[in-house]
């Protein structure tokens, strides 16, 4: 009985194969939608967890003034002193468990090699920051410590300037002209693509800090600080022996407030893929109103069938069929008209999100959760709009139905 | 044995009131198994509504109708309709076929609410068709018949069950004298070979001739009941 009702459903919307398209656009619509945000809200969520982890695990940067969230790079806090070598320094000598402290000073500059020229920025700090930073070398080596305590001009090069300035070159031991001296590239960095905002994290050079100071900057300023954390379980305590160890240096006495924040990588993804999934959840709902008219349009549709047929129900009626057989046979029709959509919604959903996903930059992956939710919840809105148009033709009086012309 | 059909002073009133009217005022029938019986009347005289108490379609306003001793006046209206799935075939003066779907698959619908399975259904069905000599035709939609064809389709579809009692209202009223005759012709053959008890109503005395009972209804009531042959 099910089976052919499930046939004679079928049927009955390949009789009105146009009419059978139009109710379930809205289904179509609203499933599709659906998907879509979710599917690309979820990858937006997971890009920005890929581009924060990439920034290094376990990770806390101190920078200077009060701000939670400052841009990225954006260094000195007004009316805050700041940092300097000898904080790197107390850092690494009194705070244990930590896998590297990387001093960061950062200037943008014009780099030059042979007749090509790039704008970039330039950052200085110490071998550290490959460790903190999770960079790993395509080739050549890092700073030597020679090369460190004096300040020698050598630079590692991001991926961005090795294409720019040097195409199909080999670029280690060229010397490139940054602003108005040359340095020596000693390694090229493995590229990291682009972190949040899309700023491109490979698009960077890499001096020793004492280097920049000099060459670049002029003073003995260090404008944030990068502490990598050897243990996950230890962030929480490090992070508190940093604020108090800074306190500290800068003499800050019990009723100050801090003059410099020291921010967790964590803490920022977290933040920034709450805001995706705020976003996401908000464009679902929305696009969940176009499921309730969908629904509305099967209702619709589903009563004037059951007009359109009412001699056929008193016909089903009268040779034996039950109250709940009929019902059974327009609410399997609904179901039928409304799943279908969730499979055509489906599919759509599945092409908009690939195509979207390579658009915006966001990984795809299939949620087969949300997929099969909303897949459910088509076949339910079959029911519960499909419901009042089979009760109504249940309830037919056969004699009644028979004369119907 | 008790009878197939017995009513005991069936009313049926419609409608409330000052307004209502009694279609049917006391009626008492008795209808043994193996009968043909042809009910006539005039318009209004409450020949329709009583063919649709006598086929479970309606219920009385009062009065008792017993069908093989059941009390059908008590029954709920799922309870009505199994009692047709399984002991009533109707055809209708307007066929009634479903439009766009197969002879066959016509034939086949009582069927499928009897549960039964594809490869029984379909036997039944051309059995069906070839007893009202539409073999072969089974593929073909109620457009591409004649309207004897589908009257023929109809009969089908209410022998596919093996009936106790094929209830035909005005069987032949859209058809003409020949087709009419050959129609009324295939319900005498099912009366007398098959035993199955055929109850028509009809307002032409020529068809009503093939019957062995006439019953005349004028006013909600019965008039006269004449016995024309016995029932074999």
């Amino acid at each position: 009985m099910l089976w052919s009702s499930f046939l004679l459903a079928l049927r009955e919307i390949r009789r009105n194969l146009l009419r059978s398209f139009l109710t379930i656009l809205g289904i179509v619509i609203g499933v599709s939608a659906v998907i879509t945000m979710v599917t690309l809200g979820n990858g937006a969520t997971q890009a920005v967890k890929n581009q924060v982890s990439s920034l290094g695990s376990n990770l806390l940067q101190i920078r200077n003034g009060q701000r939670m969230m400052g841009p990225p790079g954006g260094g000195g806090g007004g009316g805050s002193p700041p940092f300097s070598l000898e904080d790197v320094a107390a850092i690494r000598n009194q705070i244990t468990g930590l896998a590297a402290v990387a001093p960061e000073v950062s200037k943008s500059a014009t780099v030059v090699s042979m007749s090509n020229n790039w704008s970039t920025s330039v950052t200085g700090s110490s071998n550290d920051f490959f460790i903190a930073g999770s960079w790993k070398l395509a080739a050549g080596r890092t700073f030597s410590e020679a090369e460190e305590k004096a300040g020698q001009t050598v630079c590692l090069i991001g991926e961005t300037i090795r294409r720019e300035l040097f195409g199909t070159q080999q670029p280690v031991g060229e010397s490139l002209r940054v602003n108005n001296f040359s340095c020596e590239i000693i390694g090229i960095l493995v590229s990291k693509g682009q972190a949040s905002m899309g700023r491109d994290q490979d698009d960077t050079v890499i001096m020793p800090i004492k280097a920049v100071q000099r060459r670049l900057t002029g003073n003995q300023n260090v404008s944030s600080i990068q502490v990598s954390v050897a243990d996950e379980n230890d962030i929480t305590s490090v992070k508190e022996q940093l604020t108090n160890l800074m306190r500290e240096r800068r003499r800050l006495g019990d009723d100050k407030d801090d003059n410099f924040n020291v921010q967790d990588t964590r803490q920022i993804a977290e933040a920034l893929s709450g805001t995706t999934q705020v976003m996401t959840t908000l464009l679902a709902a929305v696009a969940s109103v176009s499921l309730l008219v969908g629904g509305i349009g099967i209702m619709n549709i589903m009563l004037v069938s059951v007009t359109e047929r009412t001699r056929e129900i008193g016909i089903r009626l009268a040779i034996g069929a039950l109250e709940r057989e009929v019902l059974l046979q327009f609410l399997i029709e609904a179901v039928v008209l409304a799943s279908l959509g969730g499979l055509v919604g489906i599919g759509l959903a599945t092409l908009a999100s690939i195509g979207l996903s390579q658009v915006m930059n966001v990984p795809y992956t299939f949620n087969v959760g949300i997929n099969l939710l909303s897949f459910v919840f088509s076949a339910g809105i079959g029911v519960l709009f499909g419901y009042m148009p089979a009760k109504r033709a249940a309830r037919l009086d056969p004699i009644d139905a028979l004369r119907h012309e | 044995m008790s009878a197939l059909i017995e009513l005991r002073g069936i009313t049926k009133i419609y409608g409330q009131g000052q307004a209502s009217f009694k279609a049917l005022d006391g009626v008492d029938m008795t209808i043994e198994q193996g009968d043909f019986v042809a009910i006539m009347g005039p318009s209004g005289s409450g020949k329709s509504t009583a063919m649709n108490i006598l086929g479970c379609l309606d219920v009385p306003s009062g009065g008792e109708y017993l069908f093989r001793d059941v009390h059908v006046e008590q029954l709920s209206r799922n309870e009505r309709a199994l009692l047709r799935r399984h002991y009533l075939g109707f055809v209708f003066q307007g066929f009634n076929l479903l439009a766009r779907t197969s002879a066959q698959e016509n034939v086949e619908l009582p069927l499928l609410y009897r549960g039964e399975s594809t490869e029984a259904r379909h036997t039944a069905a051309q059995a069906a068709l070839k007893q009202v000599g539409l073999e072969g035709w089974g593929h073909h939609t109620p457009a591409e018949l004649s309207g004897g064809q589908q009257q023929r389709v109809a009969i089908a579809r209410a022998l596919v069950t093996n009936p106790t009692i094929l209830l035909a209202d005005e069987p032949t009223g859209n058809l003409d004298t020949k087709t009419s005759n050959e129609i009324m012709a295939l319900l005498t053959d099912l009366n007398e070979n098959k035993g199955i008890t055929v109850l028509m109503v009809t307002h032409e005395p020529d068809m009503a001739e093939y019957a062995k009972r006439i019953i005349h209804f004028v006013d909600g009531n019965i008039d006269s009941d004449v016995r024309k042959r016995e029932i074999t």
